[in-house]
């Protein structure tokens, strides 16, 4: 079995979405960073899997659900993302402070 | 004066039986007529007599039950005490004083319970003729049950504090009554003065009955009595004043010189109510409480007796005099009244227990008889002055010869009631060495005898004067009559000095059923001397009477002989008494008033005014001192520390989203480190 090495894989496909969530100025970076932390979860849950064998093949079923979300999460995402550039006319994480007291 | 062993004494109050049912339960009689009185206020205006059913159904149960009483009491004698604590205060020195209510059942109550339903009832019959037709006959009655119930409240208690319960609820009833025709000021006066009169001497029975309560401890009169009788140390120490202040008391609801003033004034009401208040229910009131309290006077208070026998014997002989002049019929009959009181008064006062209240149980018959043919007198010629009678006699013969028996009868003349305890009353005086008194009570017969022969006279004799035709009354009203013609005619042979009706014994015996012995004198046999001077100076009186006012020819010279220069109009003017009692309450009431308006606005207020001085200076303290400065302080800093608190933490809210995200993933990094250290 592998695990380990799918594992070392997640970890750094998530360390790499955590530093593109944290660095990247550009909003829609921000969301692709997101989708790569997702992405590293889904590789998890399936290496699980196939290391534990369920019998209902809880890691697949669980991954497809994420993708879903993924999916969803992203349309609005990009949906918000579009409606603050026609707005501002930029789409720079830093300028969005709206949200503050 | 004589006493008893101990064992003598147990003896005494062994004999006397304790009466069976009717005497356990007698308090029925005194609550009958407030029964009948509550059925009157809520029903009356719905029966057919408005209420006078009630009242006259009432009364017939208590003769029949005072009936028994009588015969029981006549043949055995009879004590029983029933009393129940209703209340009790705490007075110096740790102990209680107990308030009971109750009735004693002895010889001296059953005899004014049965006279009081006897005399009642046939007033109360024949107040359903003479008020027939009243604009208020049903509040009437109610009051007239009053009475009669006060009356019976007062005469069965077992203690002082009932005594004068009852005492004021005859003084209100009265008040009720006298003020009937209320629509005429004069009326509304005469009610007033006689409850102001009366008021004043309530004072003198109340400290009576307090000072006897704290000294004694108890407000019954039955240890009283037996105090007495035993000379407790303590009790002869307040005897004398107490037994003024009770006296004092007597001496306003009997109608006692000075304070008789109220009585011819209290002719304002109905003449049922005179008949009813001169013979039973209120002016015997104080004779009656002469003779509960008598041990205390006859063992102790033998000191105040020169006092209560010289007011007894004024009241008797002014009085008599005052009757002499008065038009109004009356008002002859009220001072004829007052003059008897004196008579009770001074035999009561002299130590003539049973010959005092044998004259009240005697004059009660012919005065309510009298009062009562007077009332068919009035009610028929529709005025009270005798000026506008005369000749009745030819209209009204069943009134006209009842009239006479009572008027003989008072005025003592042999056979009759009146005589024999009129004579008692000489006779006990002569024997306790009251001469000069005695002496004033042979020209107080004279007088007496003297008064009712003009009455008679004008009213019955010669031509009438008045306007209409006057007619018989009722049989309603007229069969009272007679029902009290006969006791005035009879009612003497029950004291007979020296004789004993068989079986039932006589009035002396009955009335003798007390927890200690009387103690009063009773002669061995009649003194025919003194009855023949008693009776001749009656005679006498009549005699001169008739010649001075008889309707024969001359009559208005005769009458004005009779006008004698300073007498008459001293009389007429009621020995200015009136002016008198006016000036003293005109002076008084000024500086009193003036005392009490500056009591008032330095005193009373002042204390008020300090009291809300301080409360005000206290409020503002806790104001200004305490909420303001203390409280307030405490709030306010409180939420000023809270706000501080929110505006250092809102900096922490920057709004930009990457800083969010750090602060997840410092908290997701920390958490997998805790847990790897931890686990």
């Amino acid at each position: 079995m592998i695990l380990p090495q799918f594992l070392i894989l997640a970890a750094a496909l998530f360390s790499l979405g955590v530093y593109g969530l944290l660095v990247r100025r550009n909003a829609v970076m921000v969301l692709l960073a997101v989708e790569l932390m997702l992405a590293a979860v889904n590789i998890n849950l399936v290496a699980f899997e196939a290391a534990l064998r369920t019998s209902q093949a809880v890691g697949q079923v669980f991954a497809i659900f994420v993708i879903t979300v993924a999916a969803a999460e992203v349309g609005i995402g990009l949906a918000i993302v579009l409606m603050i550039f026609r707005n501002r006319q930029s789409a720079n994480v830093d300028e969005f402070d709206l949200m503050k007291w | 004066m004589w006493y008893l062993t101990a064992e003598e004494e147990a003896h005494a109050a062994e004999a006397l039986s304790s009466g069976g049912f009717f005497a356990e339960w007698a308090g029925v009689m005194l609550v009958l007529p407030f029964v009948a009185f509550l059925l009157i206020v809520f029903f009356g205006k719905r029966m057919r007599r408005h209420g006078a059913e009630f009242a006259i159904g009432a009364l017939a149960v208590n003769l029949v039950w005072s009936s028994v009483l009588f015969f029981q009491n006549a043949v055995e004698g009879i004590h029983r005490e029933v009393s129940w604590v209703v209340g009790e205060i705490g007075v110096f020195g740790g102990d209680r004083l107990v308030f009971e209510l109750g009735w004693v059942v002895d010889g001296l109550s059953i005899m004014m319970f049965w006279l009081v339903s006897f005399v009642g009832l046939l007033v109360f019959v024949y107040a359903v003729g003479y008020m027939h037709g009243d604009v208020r006959v049903t509040a009437f009655f109610a009051a007239f049950s009053l009475f009669a119930g006060a009356m019976l409240v007062l005469v069965g208690a077992p203690n002082l504090v009932q005594l004068i319960i009852g005492w004021e609820g005859v003084g209100l009833a009265s008040y009720l009554l006298i003020g009937h025709y209320w629509e005429d000021l004069d009326n509304v006066r005469a009610a007033n003065k006689a409850f102001l009169v009366n008021k004043v001497a309530d004072v003198g029975l109340i400290l009576g009955a307090v000072v006897l309560g704290f000294t004694l401890g108890t407000f019954r009169f039955s240890e009283l009595s037996v105090a007495a009788f035993d000379h407790s140390p303590e009790l002869a120490g307040v005897a004398v004043a107490a037994g003024l202040l009770l006296f004092f008391g007597a001496m306003g609801k009997s109608a006692q010189f000075p304070l008789h003033i109220w009585l011819p004034d209290a002719m304002a009401g109905p003449t049922p109510v005179s008949a009813l208040m001169h013979a039973a229910t209120m002016v015997t009131a104080g004779v009656y409480l002469m003779g509960r309290a008598f041990p205390l006077f006859e063992y102790l208070a033998s000191d105040t007796r020169g006092l209560m026998v010289a007011i007894g014997a004024i009241t008797l002989f002014a009085a008599g005099l005052l009757a002499l002049v008065q038009d109004d019929i009356k008002k002859v009959l009220a001072y004829s009244t007052v003059s008897q009181l004196g008579y009770m008064m001074t035999a009561v006062a002299a130590g003539g227990y049973t010959a005092g209240l044998f004259h009240l149980f005697t004059h009660a018959f012919f005065k309510a008889l009298l009062f009562l043919g007077a009332g068919a007198v009035i009610h028929a010629v529709h005025s009270n002055n005798m000026s506008d009678m005369g000749g009745l006699r030819h209209y009204m013969p069943r009134t006209h010869w009842t009239f006479v028996v009572g008027s003989l009868s008072l005025a003592g003349i042999f056979p009759l009631a009146g005589f024999w305890s009129k004579d008692e009353i000489l006779a006990t005086l002569g024997y306790e060495g009251y001469t000069t008194v005695m002496w004033i009570g042979i020209a107080g017969a004279f007088v007496t005898a003297f008064y009712m022969a003009r009455a008679v006279a004008l009213t019955f004799w010669g031509s009438y004067k008045g306007h209409g035709h006057p007619h018989e009354a009722p049989a309603v009203m007229t069969v009272p009559l007679i029902g009290l013609a006969i006791p005035s005619i009879f009612a003497g042979f029950l004291n007979v000095p020296g004789v004993e009706l068989g079986p039932i014994r006589n009035f002396t015996a009955w009335l003798g059923a007390r927890v200690v012995p009387m103690g009063d004198h009773h002669a061995e046999s009649v003194d025919w001397a003194l009855a023949a001077v008693g009776l001749a100076a009656a005679l006498t009186g009549l005699v001169l009477g008739w010649l001075v006012f008889s309707p024969d020819a001359d009559t208005q010279r005769a009458r004005d002989r009779f006008r004698i220069p300073v007498l008459y109009p001293l009389l007429e003017a009621k020995y200015f008494l009136d002016h008198i009692a006016w000036a003293i309450v005109n002076a008084t009431k000024g500086p009193l008033a003036r005392l009490v308006d500056w009591t008032n606005s330095y005193v009373i207020d002042g204390v008020v005014n300090a009291a809300g001085f301080l409360s005000a200076a206290l409020a503002r303290f806790v104001y200004g001192g305490l909420d303001q400065r203390g409280i307030d302080l405490a709030y306010n800093g409180l939420s000023q520390m809270a706000d501080a608190a929110g505006m250092a933490a809102r900096r922490l809210q920057t709004g930009r989203v990457q800083q969010y995200a750090a602060g997840f993933v410092v908290g997701a990094l920390v958490l997998v480190l805790m847990i790897a250290v931890f686990r």
